[in-house]
């Protein structure tokens, strides 16, 4: 369903990296791996919709990403690609619900409030959706960005060094909720890491 | 959840920078709701009031003091004029309506007004009940006077000496209210009709007052009246009538449309400069507005790439950086209107001069202008800010940590 082809970047200073073919099925899990620089990110921001590469396409669902235009392709990723940063980067002025639902109305789908509900709940922090941001910890507030991810129900999660931030217990209870909730949202999953207590959970591997 | 709920609850997290911005456009649109609001008001009673009145005769003095006494029944009169030389000028053939005013005393600071039936013709006065004044000591009054002194007709009064206060009161003679008239919207629902007679009556001397009468009766003896409204027959009287009389008799002539430009000019220097004030406030929010939301985009600059990421477009964002601003404005701008109004009803309710009182309690259409005003700073001061988004980088900003 996602196939990446002749793909290659180049930085503004110049530098030029060029990514390998890449074919990733439906509801298939997949590692991103390489060290720091190696151009994770670069990838993933690519497929995601997010930067435009300089070669080559990126086709999702047979739709060739980069011809869409920017309006179109904004809508595109809202309905189709789930994203988790780094950082959870949640608005800090909306409660919890509020964040979930905001990812449906920037995507133009109407909103689904037992489908987020139920998110919440799979995700143990159903008693902090009246919550804002600021009063959660760091795991609790990567699961929101997981949940928030999971919204439109896409078909691609992604997730960009989910677990860097976070401690051992909250790592492993992360990865574990981006695959089953890949797994239960038919979605398929692709995580950029160079954390190894990911690595135990998905067998599919592309290295940079 | 809606675009709007997202920029409010943006302005709820900012509290004090957003109640400071709202307040700053407040105060501006305060101030000029009330300059509108006044000057609006304030114009209207001066071309209502002297609408129909070319001219005023009256003792010698300022002139400005003679149309606000006779017009618009605000300041004391200039003095008394001989009552044989007004009828004499009352009879000039340049004269087609000459209205004989004899003032001097009031009712709860209603000023009772001795006149005669052209009185009525040059107001164009209607009754709502009862009659006009016909013998002494009968009077008609004005629907503000009835309905505050809560007068009806057959009740009976005590004239007071002077135009305002009630120390001195004329004991001796009792006033009946005939009739009352319709809400006219002019300076004739303030006012207290009767003939020149009974004013003559009131002053007559009564046997106790000994020192005092002893001038007045012989002012009544000579017959005097405060003043004369004339209406010109014809246009051309303007330039010959005001200086015959100014030159050949002991009154003077003052033009009320004259008086009313030299009124408006000697107050208008400070309606300029409380309008120039209130610009200035307008654009000191719309500055503050600026930099509060520039300042603010370091910051939302992540939560703007997150909602791109989610799916929105530049422009929807665009959007919702300039709902910031016009939000603000329009709550500044609503709560200006009200405090504009309420402030000026306010202050009405504190004159004392019944007869120039201002209301908080209409509308003009320069309101509109306001809103239009608010609606404009929050688009400038916003504009710039929310340009910013076509420049937001959504990858680097997101990936690079805060």
């Amino acid at each position: 369903m996602i196939n990446i082809t002749s793909l290659a970047h180049i930085y503004e200073q110049g530098r030029r990296i060029a990514f390998p073919d890449w074919e990733i099925a439906d509801m298939e899990h997949w590692l991103l791996l390489g060290a720091s620089g190696s151009g994770k990110s670069t990838l993933l921001n690519i497929i995601a919709g997010l930067l435009k590469p300089s070669q080559g396409q990126v086709f999702i669902h047979d739709t060739n990403l980069y011809t869409l235009p920017a309006r179109r392709m904004d809508q595109f990723r809202g309905k189709n690609i789930g994203i988790v940063f780094q950082r959870p980067h949640l608005i800090q002025s909306l409660n919890v619900l509020d964040n979930l639902e905001l990812a449906a109305v920037m995507a133009g789908v109407p909103i689904d409030s037992e489908h987020n509900l139920a998110l919440l709940n799979d995700l143990g922090i159903a008693d902090k959706a009246q919550n804002y941001p600021a009063q959660l910890s760091q795991g609790q507030l990567q699961r929101v960005s997981v949940a928030r991810a999971l919204v439109n129900k896409p078909d691609l999660l992604i997730a960009d060094e989910p677990t860097s931030s976070l401690d051992d217990v909250n790592a492993a209870q992360v990865t574990e909720m981006l695959t089953t909730q890949a797994r239960a949202n038919g979605a398929s999953l692709v995580i950029a890491t160079h954390d190894q207590r990911v690595c135990k959970y998905i067998t599919k591997t592309y290295l940079l | 959840m809606n675009i709007f709920k997202i920029s409010s609850q943006n302005l709820y997290r900012n509290k004090l920078t957003t109640l400071l911005n709202i307040i700053l456009v407040a105060f501006g649109v305060g101030i000029l709701t009330i300059l509108f609001l006044a000057a609006s008001q304030i114009g209207d009673k001066l071309e209502k009031n002297a609408k129909d009145i070319d001219l005023v005769v009256g003792a010698k003095g300022s002139p400005l003091q003679l149309i606000m006494s006779s017009i618009y029944h605000i300041d004391f009169p200039t003095g008394n004029i001989p009552a044989a030389d007004a009828y004499r000028l009352m009879k000039n053939p340049m004269v087609k309506r000459a209205v004989p005013l004899a003032l001097g005393d009031n009712y709860n600071g209603y000023r009772i007004v001795g006149t005669d039936s052209t009185f009525t013709g040059l107001y164009g006065l209607s009754l709502q009940s009862g009659n006009f004044w016909k013998k002494d000591l009968e009077v008609t009054i004005g629907n503000t006077v009835a309905l505050t002194a809560k007068l009806h007709i057959g009740d009976t009064f005590f004239g007071a000496h002077g135009l305002t206060g009630n120390s001195d009161i004329h004991k001796q003679h009792a006033y009946v209210v005939k009739g009352i008239l319709k809400p006219q919207g002019n300076i004739t629902d303030n006012l207290i009709l009767t003939n020149i007679g009974s004013v003559y009556k009131m002053h007559e001397a009564p046997e106790e007052e000994h020192e005092h009468s002893a001038t007045e009766s012989k002012e009544i003896n000579n017959k005097q009246i405060t003043s004369i409204l004339i209406q010109y027959r014809s246009p051309m009287s303007v330039i010959v009538f005001p200086r015959m009389v100014n030159q050949s008799t002991n009154m003077q002539a003052a033009s009320p449309a004259m008086e009313s430009a030299r009124l408006f000019s000697l107050i208008g220097v400070g309606v300029d400069t409380l309008k120039w004030f209130a610009v200035l406030i307008m654009g000191i929010a719309a500055l503050s507005i600026f930099i509060s939301l520039y300042n603010a985009m370091k910051e939302r600059k992540y939560d703007l790439a997150v909602m791109r990421c989610l799916g929105a477009s530049k422009f929807k964002l665009f959007l919702l950086v300039l709902l910031d601003g016009l939000l603000v404005t329009a709550i500044g701008t609503c709560l200006g209107l009200l405090i504009g109004h309420a402030s000026l009803e306010l202050i009405g309710s504190y004159q004392e001069s019944s007869q120039a009182r201002l209301s908080g309690m209409l509308i003009v259409p320069q309101e509109l202008y306001l809103i239009a005003t608010g609606f404009f700073t929050g688009v400038l001061a916003s504009v710039i800010p929310a340009l910013q988004i076509y420049k937001v980088d959504i990858a680097d900003t997101l990936t690079k940590a805060r």
